[in-house]
């Protein structure tokens, strides 16, 4: 059965000047899926995300997302959407039932609802003694897991995460990444940039950038295979030696 | 609507459990006025000064007790040759001498005139002005009394101090301080909590919520008016009841051109956070391109007239200058709110000009 398209890019491209920050890139992304989208720094990852969020206008060539024209009706994207940066993005100096209200008011929600799924959230997540500390006062792991709680807790078609887990110990990686897939088992699609090459291997599709184009973009296991290599990091190497950007 | 109430409520939290850099927004005013009320002041108190006379003379006497008496001068030296004046001034024990000529009481009446010749320590020269005509003013204050009980036909020169009689430099400086830190609140405090979302990287993930982002910048500006409004009332009741400037005119004139000029520096700060991308940028910005030109050239401690054309110019694009402008006429002088139509109007124009610029500037940038 073909699956429903969620994320749709066809040529997009971004240009600065002379430069070209992104350069026809093309892809799919199906609903429920984990996409890896990575590349080295200056390869033109974030300008690209930046399209797709509706942040920045594509020079030309066209995208959809959750069904919406990137370029004409991103505030209807953004309603669709979730987002979590590589900076940490709740505030610190509210509490956590504050961070979790302030993000879901802006997405719309009822009152009712947000305080029915904010105790959901939190039995889950085990925060419940938590609910009135001060974000400023949790352990980094906590706080990302409760950053990425919330950029999903309106129920976005699809979630956009920024390298998620920038100094984030192992151990608090390896839960980070269950969290994800529940979120994909609820059909939420994840689109995910990375720096760490073993959780690349954790994505259903991987695409690499290089100079601003996708040099690759296929299953991990298909990559590997088309390299004739056995790790995802062999795969990057060969790809990234390729570049001739500099940051 | 509710979304915009969620927001404001949240930039009230960032504030009130910042409690250092509220209690500092708060107590700022009081520090200042006390500062520049009782510490910093250019009047005239207690100054040493030195009376020469080479003879014994009644007239002489009775001009230093004079002088004495009041609270400007302290009369330390009496000197008898015009030898001692040089050591006295540079042993800097005194920074005026008074040096009377012989047989001063006589010539006084007599169609000859007496001779009197000031010697003033002018390292400071604003100081040493004051500090004569200070002295000249007890002086022939003396004089006209005595020419009075005489009878004499001598020439009185009377000056009267207009809207600041007892001459307090506390009517100078007050406008000065509203103006400085309703700037320092509006502009550089809001200025620097939109560029701390953005260090944060909250700004981005609010950007790409669905919030319109005029809404983000508004809600910023909210508390930052409240606590300007309550600072320029503290400032009001403390000029009024602690350092005894009157609201010589409207109230109500006083705080529509306050509210203007709050608006102008809310949008003054929301453009130099469009520009900034971390918060140390936005600091620079207000305190460089804001804080000092507005001290020195606002009119607030140097008197603008006095000023070369370019300075001049400069002053004209000040906000503060108009401000200060429309404080000392509706304040201290108590025109009604026509006479400071001029002043109104500049601002005005400022703030709608600056509310266009950085609203503009902030739909670019999210191009």
């Amino acid at each position: 059965m073909e699956k429903e398209i969620v994320i749709h890019a066809d040529r997009l491209t971004k240009q600065f000047g002379n430069f070209t920050a992104v350069d026809r890139i093309s892809f799919d992304v199906a609903r429920g899926e984990v996409f890896g989208f990575l590349g080295a720094n200056g390869a033109g990852k974030t300008t690209a995300m930046r399209m797709l969020c509706g942040l920045s206008r594509p020079t030309s060539g066209t995208g959809t997302v959750a069904g919406y024209d990137i370029a004409r009706q991103h505030e209807k994207i953004k309603r669709n959407i979730g987002y979590m940066s590589q900076k940490f993005s709740l505030y610190e100096d509210l509490k956590v039932w504050e961070n979790i209200r302030l993000y879901a008011g802006i997405y719309g929600m009822k009152d009712a609802e947000i305080a029915r799924k904010t105790d959901e959230l939190l039995e889950r997540l085990d925060f419940t003694r938590e609910r009135n500390t001060m974000v400023k006062a949790l352990p980094l792991g906590w706080k990302q897991k409760l950053a990425f709680s919330v950029s999903i807790f309106h129920d976005p078609a699809i979630v956009f995460l920024d390298e998620p887990t920038g100094g984030v110990d192992p151990y608090t990686r390896r839960q980070f990444w269950e969290m994800i897939y529940e979120a994909a088992d609820r059909g939420i699609t994840v689109f995910v940039t990375t720096h760490y090459m073993d959780e690349a291997e954790y994505c259903d599709r991987v695409s690499i950038m290089v100079d601003g184009r996708i040099d690759a973009l296929d299953t991990p296991r298909s990559l590997k295979a088309q390299f004739g290599v056995h790790s995802m990091e062999e795969v990057f190497q060969a790809l990234a030696r390729k570049a001739e950007r500099t940051e | 609507m509710r979304e915009f109430g969620a927001f404001v409520k949240k930039e009230f939290y960032h504030i009130l459990r910042d409690r250092r850099t509220m209690l500092i927004v708060l107590v700022m005013p009081v520090v200042l006025i006390i500062l520049f009320g009782f510490a910093l002041s250019t009047e005239v108190r207690n100054v040493n000064i030195a009376i020469l006379s080479p003879s014994p003379d009644p007239t002489v006497r009775q001009i230093a007790e004079r002088l004495d008496a009041s609270e400007y001068f302290t009369v330390t030296q009496w000197l008898s040759t015009p030898e001692e004046i040089n050591d006295a001034m540079k042993s800097g024990a005194v920074q005026l001498v008074i040096a009377f000529g012989p047989h001063f009481s006589g010539g006084m009446l007599s169609p000859e005139g007496s001779q009197m010749q000031m010697i003033v320590d002018a390292s400071d020269a604003n100081m040493a002005q004051s500090y004569t005509s200070y002295a000249s003013g007890i002086i022939s204050a003396f004089a006209g009394e005595l020419a009075a009980a005489g009878d004499e036909n001598g020439i009185l020169t009377q000056v009267q101090f207009l809207y600041n009689p007892q001459m307090k430099s506390a009517y100078n400086f007050v406008p000065g301080i509203m103006g400085l830190i309703m700037m320092l609140i509006c502009a550089m405090m809001t200025s620097i909590s939109i560029v701390r979302e953005k260090e944060m990287g909250t700004m981005e993930v609010l950007l790409v919520s669905p919030v319109r982002p005029i809404y983000i910048v508004v809600s910023k500006m909210v508390p930052y008016f409240v606590l300007s409004c309550i600072n320029l009332a503290t400032i009001l009741l403390l000029s009024v009841f602690v350092l005894g400037v009157p609201v010589a005119g409207s109230l109500a004139a006083l705080w529509l051109v306050s509210l203007i000029y709050i608006v102008a520096n809310l949008s003054l700060g929301l453009l130099i956070s469009t520009m900034a991308q971390q918060q140390v940028i936005a600091l620079m910005f207000s305190g460089l391109l804001l804080m000092m030109p507005t001290m020195l050239l606002s009119g607030m401690i140097f008197p603008i007239e006095s000023m070369p054309w370019p300075l001049r110019g400069i002053s004209c694009i000040l906000p503060a200058r108009w401000y200060i402008t429309a404080v000392r006429k509706l304040m201290i002088q108590g025109l009604p709110m026509m006479y400071a139509w001029k002043e109104i109007v500049i601002l005005a124009s400022m703030a709608v000009v600056l509310i266009g610029a950085s609203l503009k500037k902030l739909n670019n940038r999210l191009e």
